[in-house]
């Protein structure tokens, strides 16, 4: 019961607004990490394949950000909004 | 060329900036009960003498900076004591209500918080967020000039200049090899043209060709605008109503040329048994309106949190500087500025990264929607 209460209290969502963005930036880190990896991997076996991967590289990881920016943006909006 | 370019482009903005300073000539703010108002503001004690007293508010400035604003503030001089100066560019305020259209220059709510239209007899005034409402509740359509308006006018005018000019200089050196700044912009839009649309929407990349193009530079100049210190702080892309604009162009634009194929593979996925279809249907559906969300969030986001996180490091001296005096403050600054510049070059790549995502992305979308069915 007073877990509860601790819980509904207006001031935990501060606190889960700053953890949700930490762990958005872990799922960020670990997504470019391994698309990166895998270019460099594949940059490596064929370095004439260069160009062509690092264009993708950058592309695929634009679109893993865009997924961590909207736990970012959801997170603003929690402390942002009352 | 570059000379007729550069004087053309210096007058523009000269007359942008006459025009909407000189607003400030017609507005209809009397001047005698200017003085009136006066002496009893410092009776009871103006608004910015008790700000002078307060400490320095990151979040605030941080939020006074993303969001839109009726004019365009360049600095402040001589900030927190008594003679606080604040150096702004009024825009025009244009709001329609049902008793009329009334026009006026923002600066009117610099010295009296209400202010009264001749014209249609509505009492206007700002409230907390900054948006301005009638006193007596009326509804309001606030259509002005803002400084997000005056950002995109900007970055229009710019686009204007710039490519009428490389078109005239194509026309006239046909057959040479490009100069100038025809030769700047030329591997952008070769790039655009040979590595975003073509293959990404095939055989009938032309039509298609001018949309991509301008919205990539639009994207481009107006999150380059956003980087210009000194000029007022525009935050034009990190704005989510004009993302979502863009984001709906391109959803526009799929649904019209969508072709039958497309169609099929929403409501009739090929491959699919007929007992899942009620699942994957509206999946397709939602599929289909979670593309213009994610272009809108993705730039919207990025570009905000760019700004603000630059606009965190700056904080961070007067934070400091508040909290353990001033030399804490020269120290820390040191620091700051490294970052901040670090942080600017990273922004710089994240202006062309997303508009080039932007654009590569309503690329393949109007491919995907003008796919034939092929085996």
């Amino acid at each position: 019961m007073q877990l509860l209460s601790i819980l509904l209290d207006a001031a935990m969502a501060y606190m889960g607004a700053g953890l949700g963005a930490g762990l958005a930036a872990i799922g960020a880190g670990i997504g470019i990490g391994k698309i990166g990896g895998s270019a460099l991997e594949a940059m490596a076996r064929q370095p004439e394949s260069a160009g062509d991967l690092r264009a993708n590289m950058i592309v695929a990881a634009a679109l893993v950000e865009g997924a961590v920016f909207f736990a970012i943006v959801v997170c603003l909006l929690v402390i942002l909004t009352k | 060329m570059y000379h007729t370019i550069s004087k053309k482009l210096i007058s523009c903005l000269l007359f942008v900036v006459v025009a909407f300073g000189s607003s400030n000539l017609f507005a209809n703010a009397p001047v005698a009960e200017d003085t009136h108002v006066a002496t009893i503001d410092s009776l009871e004690g103006d608004g910015h003498k008790t700000e002078a007293e307060k400490g320095f508010n990151a979040g605030e400035m941080i939020m006074e900076h993303i969001k839109d604003a009726h004019e365009i503030h360049f600095i402040t001089l001589h900030e927190g004591s008594q003679e606080e100066k604040h150096i702004t560019l009024p825009l025009p305020v244009i709001i329609y209500s049902e008793k009329g259209l009334d026009i006026f220059s923002s600066s009117v709510f610099h010295h009296e918080h209400i202010y009264t239209s001749e014209k249609t007899g509505l009492s206007y005034e700002k409230n907390k967020e900054g948006h301005i409402i009638a006193t007596d509740q009326t509804k309001l359509y606030d259509i002005s000039i803002t400084k997000n308006v005056a950002g995109m006018l900007v970055g229009i005018l710019i686009m204007f200049v710039v490519f009428i000019s490389i078109a005239k200089s194509y026309k006239e050196r046909e057959g040479k090899a490009p100069k100038g700044l025809q030769s700047f912009l030329e591997p952008l839009i070769i790039f655009i043209r040979d590595e975003v649309a073509k293959p990404s929407i095939g055989h009938h990349y032309e039509s298609y060709l001018p949309f991509l193009l301008s919205i990539f530079f639009f994207i481009l100049i107006n999150n380059l605008l956003g980087l210009i210190p000194f000029i007022g702080g525009f935050n034009i892309t990190g704005n989510i109503a004009v993302t979502l604009v863009l984001a709906l162009f391109t959803f526009a634009i799929t649904l019209f040329k969508a072709n039958a194929n497309y169609w099929k593979h929403i409501f009739a996925t090929p491959g699919a048994p007929v007992w899942l279809l009620p699942l994957l249907v509206p999946i397709e559906i939602m599929g289909l309106f979670t593309k213009p969300v994610v272009l809108t969030l993705r730039l919207f986001a990025n570009i905000t949190a760019g700004h603000i996180i630059m606009l965190s490091f700056f904080s961070l001296i007067f934070i400091f500087g508040g909290l353990y005096g001033s030399v804490a403050g020269y120290g820390v600054s040191l620091l700051s500025i490294a970052f901040t510049i670090f942080m600017n070059f990273l922004e710089l790549l994240v202006a062309f990264l997303q508009a080039y995502v932007f654009t590569l992305l309503s690329a393949l979308y109007f491919g995907s929607a003008i796919e034939e069915h092929h085996h």
